[in-house]
């Protein structure tokens, strides 16, 4: 009678022949032998689970319920949008990026765009700046809601969570009704914008300016005060400035561990040096002051919005260069946004030239003469840097994306280890990734 | 047209055909030309003279010489090629010198200029790029660091030492274009499953994708409609 050695299956021949015995008992040799008696559990969280804030997939080793080691696994979103842009002309590429850090379309498009603009050697309009940094105020806001609401879930706190996807509708609103979309706007064109902010739109944002300021300071009610958020956040996910210096880490993360880097103060763009307003930082490195941080920067974002209302001029939104320039002006219809009647009628009926034109700019659309540019803006969630090459023909040769979602959730792995398995969900959550820009 | 000097002439392959638009007039440089075969010479004008300075006194007039192929100043941003094996040396000094301080490593990028510096798919040639973007918070400014290397010899030491940021943007760049970085704690395949074929954005990878029908009409995947050079 003959045994093999199987550690899930032993087996030995009967007069019935081959028997199988399936014991499965092999978590002590595999685990128990080298490890002493020690509790050791290695846990996979996600990809799918509601508190890793996307579709993020940790794997944590534990003692009892302390981190000894956490590993993050991203790529479950990739989409290949970089390539993707390689493969459409220059405006197309607007539409790609708007998606990657879907919770800041317009930091995407506002990044994308100047890089494209930059390479074109080109400057905007004064009008289309302005309500570049109008826009994207609107959009840091609903970004940092949406963090907070998602965070707060996570931790328990649903009413967070409602009251913040309820004020991040009022501003989707406001988005919708000067983009057409509440998200992925492709609003932000190289150039300038799609078009002029819609009539009625200043009045609508400043009635939102008046309920905005009352709605946030309800977030100091609810959460800043009370004992169990204060618990849950004070002193967990800690990270101080040289850990988020070495890993890259920018944002309310660094400006939470007391830097105030932001890049609209440090290295301004679209005019920001012209603006009033504050760069809040906190000093306790924790989730805490990621969260104070935040709260604070919206108040900021508010005050932006309010001063970029007033310096509105009438102007254009787009180049006057007309080989650069979209050749459509759109219009609301019937089934939805498109080309203007107006223009269709133009192209169709009044001019051959324009036809040709609109055609070829549409179609094959304009060269930006070959080099490279590193644009960084400063996004909600930090640093958003796009390196674009191009070899001079109508696509691009080369998008590059530094999200900062990336760069911060490498931080994951310092502001976890040695703390509480729950603590883990609250340092994720300070961290505030958006998957989408995450994976690209 | 391709000519031989590395530029382009015209549009849509055709010249002297009296396109009065503008479009049959354009020169362009070959693919990657600009970027990969320029240079700028001395004074390169603003801070840059001044931190070109301060890094050779840093490394040394003869590592310097040898690390530095060629520095390109394009639209206000400077750009270093660097010699591969003397990337370390390099970005040690441009953390860790008082007057350079570059302490952000801002993004690491790979770029496949395929047929960079010829018409033609030539092996042996420089094609892949590993793109460095340095931040100096202390002096609020921005430089670029660029490594070629060959697809056959994609071998970059890794700066993960330096700026442990490193990591993941080089596993990416690992992922997407196969540059192998030494040195590296763990290069792994970050965004693609670990057990995929090939590097999907090199130049020669294709895009894939299907024929899509719509309103009656075929539209074939981006990859293969007319392109506009």
């Amino acid at each position: 009678m003959t045994t093999t050695q199987d550690p899930y299956a032993g087996s030995r021949e009967t007069t019935e022949g081959r028997v199988y015995t399936v014991t499965g008992g092999d978590w002590d040799q595999t685990f128990g032998a080298d490890r002493g008696g020690e509790e050791r559990l290695v846990v996979n969280m996600g990809p799918q689970h509601p508190s890793t804030h996307g579709v993020l997939r940790l794997i944590l080793d534990l003692e009892g319920e302390t981190v000894t080691k956490a590993r993050v696994t991203i790529g479950y979103l990739h989409t290949g949008i970089e390539k993707n842009t390689e493969y459409r002309n220059w405006t197309q590429g607007t539409t790609f990026v708007t998606r990657m850090d879907y919770l800041a379309p317009l930091y995407n498009e506002a990044g994308y765009c100047m890089a494209v603009e930059k390479l074109l050697g080109i400057e905007i309009p004064q009008r289309a700046q302005t309500i570049r940094v109008l826009v994207m105020e609107i959009n840091r806001i609903a970004s940092h809601l949406v963090g907070l609401a998602t965070g707060g879930m996570e931790l328990g706190a649903l009413t967070a969570m409602t009251n913040g996807f309820r004020e991040r509708e009022l501003c989707l609103d406001l988005l919708e009704e000067i983009t057409g979309l509440r998200m992925n706007h492709a609003y932000i064109r190289p150039g300038g914008l799609a078009q002029d902010l819609p009539p009625g739109a200043v009045e609508s944002i400043r009635e939102w300016l008046t309920i905005m300021p009352k709605r946030l300071a309800e977030y100091h009610k609810l959460l800043t005060g009370q004992p169990i958020w204060q618990r849950r956040l004070k002193d967990v996910g800690y990270l101080d400035v040289t850990g988020c210096v070495a890993l890259g880490v920018t944002g309310p993360i660094l400006r939470a561990a007391g830097l105030p880097w932001d890049l609209r103060k440090v290295q301004p763009y679209l005019g920001y040096e012209t603006y009033d307003f504050e760069v809040p930082t906190a000093d306790t490195s924790d989730a805490w002051g990621r969260y104070l941080v935040r709260m604070a920067e919206m108040q900021e974002s508010l005050k932006i919005v309010a001063q970029a209302l007033d310096r509105l001029e009438p102007g254009p939104v787009m180049v006057a260069d007309k080989k650069i320039a979209w050749p459509a002006q759109l219009s609301l219809g019937a089934d939805g946004m498109g080309n203007s009647h107006e223009h269709v009628q133009h192209i169709m009926a009044g001019s051959m030239e324009s036809l040709i034109h609109h055609f070829k700019l549409v179609t094959e659309g304009f060269r930006v003469p070959a080099g490279q540019v590193y644009v960084p803006v400063e996004s909600p969630r930090g640093e958003l840097g796009y390196h674009v090459v191009s070899d001079g023909s109508t696509r691009p040769w080369r998008v590059h994306v530094r999200d900062p979602s990336f760069v911060n959730l490498q931080a994951t792995a310092a502001m976890s280890e040695g703390g509480m398995i729950a603590d883990v969900i609250a340092a994720v959550a300070s961290i505030d990734p958006v998957m989408g820009g995450v994976d690209r | 047209m391709t000519s031989d000097d590395g530029f382009r002439r015209g549009a849509f392959g055709v010249s002297g055909s009296g396109d009065t638009s503008g479009f049959g007039g354009l020169v362009r440089v070959e693919p990657g030309g600009a970027v990969a075969l320029h240079s700028t010479d001395r004074p390169y004008g603003g801070w840059f003279d001044e931190i070109t300075d301060v890094l050779i006194e840093a490394v040394g007039e003869a590592t310097y010489a040898a690390a530095v192929q060629r520095v390109l100043v394009d639209r206000g941003e400077i750009t270093y090629f660097v010699a591969r094996e003397h990337l370390p040396t390099l970005v040690q000094a441009l953390r860790d010198d008082d007057a350079l301080r570059f302490e952000l490593l801002s993004s690491l990028s790979g770029v496949d200029y395929l047929d960079s510096g010829g018409p033609e798919v030539t092996p042996g040639r420089p094609r892949l790029h590993v793109v460095y973007h340095l931040t100096s918070m202390t002096y609020r400014r921005r430089i670029r660091l660029e490594v070629a290397v060959t697809a056959e010899d994609p071998h970059v030491p890794s700066v993960t030492g330096v700026y442990p940021t490193a990591d993941w943007h080089e596993r990416e760049a690992y992922d997407m274009f196969g540059i192998v970085f030494d040195g590296h704690p763990s290069l792994t395949r970050i965004l693609m499953p670990d057990d995929w074929d090939g590097f999907p954005q090199r130049k020669d990878y294709p895009l894939g994708g299907v024929p899509v029908e719509y309103h009656d009409a075929t539209i074939p995947p981006p990859d293969t409609r007319r392109a506009y050079r």
